[in-house]
């Protein structure tokens, strides 16, 4: 009997070594559900607060956001974000849309500091990007002019 | 495996795989009116996207209304090698799902 307990757990620990190795159960690639209040949010802390656990970042001069000066369509604003440092997530918010965060992008170890996509923007508004590297926040900012404004309504 | 919704470009340079894909569709936001009833067209999204590079996850996407209609999106990764496979799924807010695939050249 005892044997038996034995062997079933030395299988069992082992059956978990080999997911861990093979990546499985690796803590990068665990899904978040869906953050719904991060996206609800109305300012861009709280939706930070919400997504990330903090609102606290860090200007950094290692993120460079790629978009138009002036978006002609603001239904259709093409944004890239990209950054040298190990990037955990990247989060795109427009600051004066009515809901401000955008999109969320989590990166598993061997994914680039690089997303791009394509927003909406309500009007004039700083596209704010923030990266998560190392549990921490840094972001960056550009003003994007609006002519017409992209959230219908 | 041809997808519906899903077009896929997935290419290696030096040791760096550059993925991008296109989707159609509505990312609608619920705050369009119908112009001939004058009601609110309800919010169809995608809410989530999901990446992965021979089985493994590489991304995912957590997206709100503020995507584009017919959503596109680029990202990039290391480990891939010409002809490993790139998977890319989307669930919307309605639970609607796709999936599309294609290798890397």
């Amino acid at each position: 009997m005892k044997r038996r307990t034995f062997l079933r757990g030395t299988i069992a620990t082992s059956m978990v070594g080999v997911a861990v190795s093979a990546g499985m159960l690796s803590p990068r690639a665990v899904l978040a559900a869906w953050p719904e209040s991060s996206f609800a949010a109305k300012k861009v802390a709280d939706a930070l607060n919400s997504l990330h656990g903090t609102s606290a970042y860090t200007d950094s001069g290692d993120i460079k956001i790629k978009a138009p000066d002036i978006a002609e369509n603001g239904a259709v604003v093409p944004i890239t974000v990209s950054t040298g440092a190990n990037a955990e997530a990247i989060t795109v918010l427009v600051a004066e849309n009515p809901q401000p965060l955008a999109c969320n992008f989590e990166l598993a170890s061997n994914a680039q500091g690089f997303v791009s996509t394509r927003i909406k923007m309500g009007k004039t508004s700083d596209v704010v990007a923030v990266v998560k590297s190392g549990g921490k926040l840094m972001s960056a900012k550009k003003t994007v002019k609006v002519t017409i404004g992209g959230c219908g309504g | 495996m041809a997808s519906k919704s899903i077009r896929i470009r997935a290419n290696i340079k030096g040791d760096v795989t550059e993925v991008k894909a296109l989707m159609s569709h509505p990312m609608e936001t619920g705050l369009r009116k119908d112009k001939k009833t004058g009601e609110k067209i309800p919010a169809h999204f995608i809410k989530e996207v999901n990446a992965e590079h021979k089985g493994t996850s590489v991304m995912v996407a957590q997206w709100g209304v503020a995507v584009s209609k017919n959503p596109y999106l680029s990202f990039k990764f290391k480990g891939g090698a010409a002809g490993d496979t790139i998977k890319i799924s989307w669930v919307d807010n309605k639970g609607e799902s796709d999936t599309g695939e294609t290798t890397i050249k």
